[in-house]
């Protein structure tokens, strides 16, 4: 099996797409002749040409309820935005429109549009650049939102976006761009809403998504060598839906959860899941769940700061003993 | 002249006021049958007896939430929706009743939607500012000022993708013109040439705010800045507003030019109807326009001097809009609520489909 890198992934999803069905459009930002502001969509335009890879204005509000507009005639837009961050300046067209007109309308209209792009912190680009609104979006019934940790993920979890018929939130991570891994070639196509177990354990269960998911499996390694600790590692690869089954099943084995989140702790992803542990599995836990989270303030620029105000190794090896007691 | 001038609006209207129309000769005016004239007066009068109805009804508390009614403004969507072929597209803001009825809507689903119940045409789920109607090309019915335009944009920009010759008319209010959603889909719908007509319906009043005390400048001549055509017309003259926009219509569907089309009109009524309504503008004005500019009352002169109306017909049509709001009203009175149940239905197509369903986990959190 090929191993390509995260970025690539998904510009071979996006190209098996564009290629399948001539409804989809890929739109935003520098995605056509700049080749990406963070080259992933490189190359589409010189093979697909400017009607199919569509170069916007700055104009996240405009061009993404454009997009909504013409999904709601059949087109598939792929809207990317350079940041989710900037997801602010179209929070209408994402959230008032696109999650609320088949409601609206009693089922009548369907919006098949997927908004995808970078939603991480970690590169000292400050706090307006670097937002992680997955429980933002999960709040808003009407949405899906997927957060693809690996390559193979990244791809097989676009595929499936792009041909869902609801609204799909796709939040990519610029750090994991050039992470590599076995991706496979053609039809390869990962559900939304099921949950991958990355790593098998007995001792803890750390339930994770997203970049989280490559720190939380370093820290598991590193508890196995230096504490002979079973750790497994739970991947949501969807926040909406939710695979909760995997995760309790994971919990009725270890007994004992972590929850690790690029998220500011209040109303996070993890409040969530942790209301949900508790009042599905009460019985299983034999310590309170743990939690290690953005620590809450806005995003500090100061590079090696940015490092610990993030979920990283350290911390989740740390908050890992903790939860082991 | 007759001296029955009851289908115009409550109070007598001047009957002086009957100069033909200056648009009457216009070819899409001039290849109006008989029928099709009376069926253009018809239309207004059913949304004003609709508008009337629903009054009544929100007053007697049957009716939820706010109620932006259409009286005033009828010649707007009906001259604008007229125009439609089967390509063409529509969209508005939340005062949009009188468009979906003008695309043939039925005052029944109509009226059960803003009685919250199941047989509405959202299945109550929408109400009043959410009416939709994608068979009949009626796209809402959105609540936020501005936040339909870029998706009539979008629908602009499927019908130049698909290469199919049809325009899309974003409708939007005088006070929508300065949010900043409507300028980003104004320039792109000039930097994509999308066939995309950006109609503002300008009824002197953001909610209570004055046209002079909220926007700078004329309305539609901003289209300058984004090298697109425009234009303005009296939006009292039904045959005018049809003129105009048959122009810039032609225009966007033959050759995928867009435009800002200004339409002047007003509401007789509040913002909203539980708005008060005495704080920005006198009676005496809002009078002066039933009087002198009601769109129904001209367009009535004008088709009793074609020859076109004569007293009976008038009364005749009138009864049966009245009759055909009225039985509305019943309709929506009869018809069950939606249940508890009805609540998750319609939030994600995979939900409602469960057998084409290809995600697992949960959809929903309660």
């Amino acid at each position: 099996m090929p191993v390509i890198t995260y970025r690539e992934a998904i510009r071979h999803a996006l190209t098996e797409e564009l290629e399948r069905d001539s409804n989809v459009v890929v739109m935003g930002e520098e995605v056509g002749q700049f080749n990406g502001a963070y080259k992933v969509t490189e190359g589409l335009l010189a093979k697909f040409g400017p009607q199919r890879v569509v170069d916007t204005p700055i104009s996240e509000a405009g061009f993404i309820g454009l997009g909504v507009g013409a999904s709601m005639l059949g087109i598939r837009p792929v809207m990317e935005l350079m940041f989710w961050s900037f997801y602010s300046v179209a929070f209408d067209q994402i959230l008032n429109n696109a999650a609320n007109v088949r409601y609206m309308s009693g089922g009548l209209i369907n919006c098949p549009i997927v908004i995808r792009g970078p939603a991480n912190g970690g590169t000292n680009v400050g706090a307006t650049h670097s937002h992680t609104p997955e429980n933002v979006l999960a709040n808003h019934p009407g949405v899906k939102v997927v957060v693809p940790a690996t390559p193979a993920d990244a791809k097989g979890l676009l595929k499936s976006a792009i041909r869902d018929n609801d609204p799909v939130m796709f939040l990519e991570n610029t750090i994991l761009y050039g992470e590599k891994g076995e991706v496979p070639e053609g039809e390869h196509l990962v559900p939304l809403g099921v949950a991958d177990v990355k790593r098998t354990g007995t001792d803890l269960t750390i339930v994770t998504y997203g970049r989280s998911v490559l720190h939380s499996l370093a820290a598991a390694e590193r508890l196995q060598q230096e504490h002979g600790k079973s750790v497994e590692v739970v991947d949501l690869r969807t926040i909406r839906p939710l695979d909760i089954n995997t995760v309790l099943a994971s919990v009725a084995k270890t007994h004992r959860v972590l929850i690790v989140e690029e998220q500011k702790p209040f109303a996070s992803v993890g409040s969530q899941l942790a209301y949900m542990i508790q009042r599905e599995a009460f019985d299983e836990l034999d310590a309170p769940i743990h939690r290690v989270t953005t620590v809450d303030a806005p995003a500090i620029y100061s590079p090696p700061v940015e490092i610990e105000q993030l979920p990283n190794p350290q911390r989740v090896y740390q908050g890992a003993l903790e939860a082991l007691g | 002249m007759t001296k029955k001038t009851s289908a115009s609006a409550d109070k007598k209207a001047d009957e002086s006021v009957s100069a033909l129309s200056p648009s009457t000769k216009a070819p899409v005016n001039a290849k109006l049958s008989k029928d099709e004239r009376i069926d253009l007066y018809r239309t207004m009068l059913r949304i004003r007896r609709f508008e009337e109805r629903s009054l009544r009804a929100y007053q007697a508390k049957k009716i939820g939430g706010f109620l932006h009614l259409y009286i005033g403004q009828e010649a707007v969507a009906v001259g604008c929706c007229s125009l439609m072929g089967k390509d063409d597209h529509v969209i508005t803001a939340y005062r949009d009743h009188g468009h979906a009825i003008a695309v043939g809507m039925g005052l029944n689903e109509l009226m059960a939607e803003l009685f919250g119940k199941a047989t509405g045409c959202s299945k109550g789920k929408g109400g009043s500012m959410h009416y939709f109607a994608p068979d009949r090309n009626y796209w809402g019915g959105h609540g936020i000022v501005g936040g339909q335009v870029p998706l009539g944009t979008g629908l602009a920009y499927a019908l130049k993708y698909k290469g199919l010759k049809g325009a899309a008319m974003a409708f939007m209010g005088d006070g929508a013109v300065n949010q900043g959603a409507v300028h980003e889909a104004y320039n792109l719908a000039s930097l994509w040439q999308l066939p995309v007509v950006f109609v503002i319906e300008n009824n002197g009043y953001s909610m209570g705010t004055s046209q002079r005390r909220s926007s700078a400048g004329e309305l539609a001549q901003r289209a300058e800045a984004y090298d697109m055509a425009w234009g303005t017309c009296n939006g009292h003259d039904l045959y005018e507003v049809r003129e105009t926009m048959d122009r810039f219509l032609k225009a966007a569907r033959e050759a995928s030019k867009p435009a800002i089309v200004e339409i002047r009109t007003y509401r007789y009524r509040g913002h909203s109807v539980a708005d008060p309504d005495n704080t920005y503008r006198s009676k005496a004005e809002i009078e002066d326009y039933r009087r002198t500019k009601d769109p129904i009352q001209l367009f009535q002169n004008q088709l009793m001097a074609e020859g076109v109306l004569n007293d009976a017909l008038i009364e005749q049509i009138d009864q049966a809009a009245r009759l055909e709001a009225d039985q509305a009203a019943d309709f929506a009175e009869a018809s069950p609520f939606p249940t508890v149940e009805d609540l998750q239905r319609d939030v994600y197509w995979e939900a409602d489909h469960p057998s084409e369903r290809k995600s697992g986990g949960r959809l929903f959190f309660n």
